[in-house]
C-alpha cells in the first residue's frame, strides 16, 4: 500500500475521531458545553491527536529502520565466495539493491509477472534479458546469488511495508479508541491537547538540531578519513596550495593557510566597505530623513539584498575588475596585473552587505526608544552629539550583531570569489593580486569527476570544517559580546 | 499654606521670565492646547495643574522646544524668553535647551553610567575645566537630586540598573547638572516616597533663588507646598492662573473649585 494512502487513512482516522470525539463530550455533559472542563472543540482535537501522533511517530520510525535490518538480513545471506577480487559486500549489496528495484519496476509495467518475480528457481540469463527488454538499468550480468539476494530483499521489504501498513493503522485506531473512552465533561481535555501541541513544536524544534548535528558529523567524519590520508600537521600549517588532478598521486600540497588568508582579506575588504556605508545610512535613514524619503528609500536599498550573488559576480568580473585595473593597472598606476583581484571581490561583496548592515541597523536603531533622545535633547544635545552619545551605545550590541552577521555572509560567500578574485591560491598582502578563498577550492575540489576516496576531494571535508569552526566562533562570539552590553545597559 | 502669605508678598517684584501668548498645539487633527496666555516669572515656582490628558505636558514642551521632535505637532503663538521669541527662525532649539532644562515625566536615564548621565549636559556644553571640576559638578548635582548618598560606591553602574524612583531623581540630577535658567519638571515626584519628594521640594524651593522653576503635578498639595503661582488646564485651555494662594483658597472659575476639591479629575 502507497504511504499516501496509509497517510490519508490514518488522517481519516483522525478527522472521524475528532467528530465522534467532540459529540462524546458533549453527550456527557448532557448537550451543554458550559458543563465540560474544556470547549468541546478540544475534546475532538485530543481524540485526533492521539490517533495522529503514535501512529506517524511509528510511521517515521519504521521507514527508518526497515531498509537498515532488510539489508543486513539479506546481506548476510549472500556467501563470502560470491564477492570478487577488488569488490566488496557493499557493492554487491548495490548490484543487488539494483536489481531489486529493476524487479520492481518491471513487475509495475507489465513486463514481467509478479510470480516470475518471485519465482527462486528463475533462469538467470533470461531475466537479465527480460529485464533489459523492461528497460531497465542491470549493469552486469545477474548472478544466481545476486538474483535469489535480491528476490528476498524484496519479498522482506514487500512484507514489511505491509506489516508496517496493519501497525500505523492499528495504533491510529487504538489511539482514537482509547482517548475516545478516556472522553468524559470532567476529563481535562485543554491542558492535554496544550501538552500535546507542546511535544509537537517540540518535535520540530528536535528536527531542526538533529539535521545539524547529522551535517556537522559528516562533516567530522569525513575529515576524519582526509587527514588519515593526508598529515594534519600540513594541512593546517601548509603553506602551499597545489592540488594534482591526476589521482592518488602524493604530489598534491594542501595546505590551508593561503585559502583562509584569501577569505580573511577578501572579508576585511568587503566589511570596511559594507561597514562605514551601511551604517551611515541606517543613520540617516533613521534620524535624519523625513517619513517620506524613508519610505522610499529603504526598500529601495533591500532590493540590493535581493540580487543573486552570481548577479554581482558579474558585475565584479565585468565591470568592477576592468574599472580597478584602469586605475591601478598597468595603464595607471601599475599595481595590478588582471581584473580578477582582492580588491575587486572584496568591494563588490561590501556592496553586496551593504543591505544587511543598513537594514538591520536601522531596525536596531529605531528600536532605542525616543524618550532616550527626548532626554538627551532636552539637556541641550544637537542631533549628531544624541546619536553618538545617547543612541548608537545603546543601540551598539545590536549593530555588533549585525555587523558579525555580515561576515559570517563575507566568509561563506562563493560565487563573488569565483568571478571576482582569479583562482591562485597566494598569500600575499597586495590587494590587488589575484586570491582565493575557502569556499572557492571547495567547489573546485568536487567540480569535475572528483574520486572520492582520494585525498584531493575529501580535503573539501577538512576545508568545509575549517570554515564551519571559524563561522561558529564568530557567532559564538557574537552572542557573547550582545549578551554582555545587554547586561551593562538593560 | 501658612508661608503662603510670605511668598506672595516676594512674587510681585519678579520680572517675566518667559512670556507666552496665544499659544496653540495640534497634534495632526487634535487640538491640544487653545489659545493658552501664561507669564512665567523669574525666581518663581509655577505650578500646572490639571486632569490627566489636559495638556500640561504638552504646554510644557512648547516651553523648550520639545515638540520640535513629534513630527504631528504644530505649535503657534509667541513664546519669549527675556523677551526673544524662541520660535524665531534664528534662534537655535539645542541652545534654548540648554538655558530651559526638562525633567521629563517618565525617567529615561540613558545607557550609560550613573557619572556619565549626570556629566552628560556639562560635557556637552563644556561647563568643566577638568576631570576634579566635573567631579564636583557630578557630585553636587547628585546631592541637589537627593540621590548621592545611594549611589556614590557605584558611580559606575549603569543608570538603567536603579529604581524608578531612584531614576527619576538621577534625571533630576541630570537637569540641574547644566544649571539652566529655566527648569521644566514634568511629574518629577510621581514615583517617589514622602522622605525624596520631600527632598525634591527642597531643590525645587533652593533653586528658585536663582532660577524659575515649572513644575507638572498631579499632588494639589504638593502645588500648595512649592509654588507661588498655579496654572490650571481643564481640556486644553487655561482655566485659571494666578497666585498659588488665591487659587486654592479662594478659585474665581467653578471649574478650578471642582478640581481642587476633587470633583473633576
Ligand atoms: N505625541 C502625541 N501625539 C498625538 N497626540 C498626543 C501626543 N502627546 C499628547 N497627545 C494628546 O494631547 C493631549 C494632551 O496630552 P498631554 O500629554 O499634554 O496631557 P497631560 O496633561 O500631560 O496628561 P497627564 O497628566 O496624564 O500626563 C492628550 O489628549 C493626548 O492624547
Ligand atoms: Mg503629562
Amino acid at each position: 500500500m502507497p504511504i499516501v494512502w496509509l497517510f490519508l487513512i490514518v488522517m481519516a482516522i483522525a478527522a472521524i475521531g475528532y467528530v465522534l470525539g467532540r459529540s462524546r463530550a458533549l453527550q456527557s455533559a448532557g448537550g451543554d458545553s458550559r458543563d465540560l472542563h474544556s470547549l468541546p472543540v478540544f475534546y475532538g482535537a485530543n481524540v485526533a491527536l492521539k490517533a495522529v501522533v503514535p501512529a506517524f511517530g511509528l510511521l517515521i520510525i519504521w521507514l527508518l529502520a526497515q531498509p537498515l535490518y532488510v539489508s543486513s538480513q539479506v546481506s548476510q545471506t549472500i556467501p563470502d565466495s560470491v564477492i570478487k577480487e577488488g569488490s566488496s559486500r557493499s557493492l554487491v549489496m548495490a548490484e543487488v539493491r539494483r536489481t531489486a528495484f529493476g524487479l520492481d519496476n518491471a513487475v509495475a509495467q507489465g513486463d514481467i509477472t509478479e510470480e516470475l518475480a518471485r519465482n527462486a528457481r528463475a533462469d538467470v540469463a533470461d531475466m537479465t534479458q527480460r529485464l533489459k527488454d523492461a528497460g531497465q538499468v542491470v549493469t552486469s550480468n545477474i548472478t544466481q546469488p545476486v538474483l535469489m539476494a535480491a528476490q528476498s530483499y524484496r519479498i522482506l521489504n514487500s512484507t514489511g511495508y505491509f506489516i508496517m501498513s496493519i501497525v500505523v493503522i492499528a495504533a491510529a485506531l487504538l489511539g482514537a479508541a482509547f482517548s475516545w473512552r478516556q472522553t468524559h465533561s470532567e476529563y481535562r481535555a485543554r491542558n492535554v491537547v496544550e501538552q500535546g501541541i507542546r511535544v509537537l513544536l517540540l518535535a520540530a524544534a528536535s528536527i531542526a538540531i538533529l539535521t545539524t548535528v547529522g551535517i556537522v558529523l559528516s562533516l567530522v567524519f569525513n575529515t576524519w578519513e582526509f587527514f588519515k590520508l593526508y598529515p594534519a600537521t600540513d594541512f593546517f600549517f601548509g603553506l602551499t596550495w597545489s592540488p594534482s588532478f591526476s589521482g592518488r598521486g602524493g604530489s598534491s600540497a594542501l595546505g590551508v593557510l593561503p585559502l583562509l588568508w584569501g577569505t580573511l582579506y577578501i572579508s576585511i575588504v568587503a566589511l570596511l566597505v559594507a561597514v562605514p556605508i551601511g551604517l551611515f545610512a541606517a543613520i540617516y535613514l533613521s534620524e535624519y530623513a523625513s517619513p517620506r524619503v524613508r519610505a522610499f528609500a529603504k526598500p529601495l536599498l533591500e532590493v540590493l539584498a535581493g540580487i543573486p550573488t552570481i548577479v554581482y559576480g558579474l558585475f565584479a568580473l565585468l565591470t568592477v575588475g576592468p574599472l580597478l585595473l584602469g586605475i591601478f593597472g598597468d595603464g595607471g598606476l601599475g599595481w595590478m596585473k588582471a581584473g580578477t583581484a582582492v580588491m575587486t571581490a572584496g568591494l563588490v561583496m561590501g556592496i553586496m552587505l551593504i543591505p544587511f548592515v543598513s537594514s538591520l541597523s536601522d531596525d536596531i536603531i529605531n528600536a532605542v526608544p525616543q524618550a532616550m533622545r527626548d532626554g538627551s535633547y532636552g539637556l541641550g544635545a544637537t542631533q549628531s552629539e544624541t546619536i553618538r552619545q545617547v543612541v548608537l551605545p545603546a543601540a551598539l550590541p545590536g549593530i555588533v550583531g549585525a555587523i558579525l552577521l555580515a561576515a559570517s555572509r563575507a566568509i561563506g560567500e562563493t560565487m563573488i570569489v569565483v568571478l571576482g578574485a582569479g583562482a591562485a591560491a597566494r598569500l600575499s598582502l597586495n590587494p590587488f593580486e589575484a586570491m582565493t578563498t575557502v569556499t572557492a577550492k571547495i567547489v573546485s575540489q568536487l567540480t569535475g569527476d572528483a574520486d572520492f576516496a582520494s585525498p584531493e576531494a575529501l580535503v573539501a571535508f577538512a576545508l568545509g570544517m575549517t570554515l564551519f569552526i571559524i563561522t561558529l566562533g564568530l557567532n559564538v562570539f557574537a552572542l557573547y559580546i550582545v549578551r554582555k552590553y545587554r547586561e551593562q545597559y538593560e | 499654606m501658612n508661608d503662603m502669605t510670605r511668598v506672595e508678598r516676594q512674587v510681585d517684584t519678579n520680572k517675566i521670565k518667559l512670556e507666552c501668548r496665544d499659544c496653540q498645539v495640534h497634534y495632526g487633527e487634535t487640538h491640544a492646547i487653545k489659545d493658552v496666555n501664561v507669564d512665567i516669572e523669574d525666581k518663581t515656582v509655577t505650578a500646572f495643574i490639571g486632569p490627566s490628558g489636559c495638556g500640561k505636558s504638552t504646554f510644557l514642551r512648547c516651553l523648550n522646544r520639545m515638540n520640535d521632535t513629534i513630527d504631528i505637532a504644530r505649535v503657534k503663538g509667541s513664546f519669549k524668553l527675556d523677551g526673544e521669541d524662541i520660535y524665531d527662525k534664528r534662534v537655535d532649539p539645542v541652545q534654548l535647551r540648554a538655558k530651559v532644562g526638562m525633567v521629563f515625566q517618565k525617567p529615561n536615564p540613558f545607557p550609560k553610567s550613573i557619572y556619565d548621565n549626570v556629566a552628560y549636559g556639562p560635557r556637552i556644553h563644556g561647563l568643566a575645566k577638568n576631570k576634579a571640576d566635573l567631579d564636583d559638578i557630578v557630585e553636587k548635582s547628585l546631592r541637589r537630586g537627593a540621590i548621592w548618598d545611594e549611589v556614590k560606591d557605584r558611580l559606575d553602574a549603569p543608570g538603567t540598573g536603579l529604581s524608578g524612583g531612584q531614576q527619576q531623581r538621577l534625571c533630576i540630577a541630570r537637569a540641574v547638572a547644566t544649571e539652566p535658567e529655566v527648569l521644566l519638571m514634568d511629574e518629577p515626584c510621581s514615583a517617589l516616597d514622602p522622605i525624596a519628594t520631600a527632598q525634591v521640594e527642597e531643590l525645587i524651593d533652593e533653586l528658585r533663588e536663582q532660577y524659575s522653576v515649572v513644575i507638572v503635578t498631579h499632588s494639589m498639595q504638593q502645588a500648595a507646598r512649592v509654588s507661588q503661582k498655579t496654572a490650571f488646564f481643564h481640556l486644553g485651555s487655561l482655566v485659571e492662573f494666578g497666585e498659588t494662594g488665591q487659587i486654592f483658597t479662594n478659585p474665581v472659575d467653578p471649574r478650578t473649585e471642582s478640581y481642587i476639591t476633587g470633583r473633576i479629575g
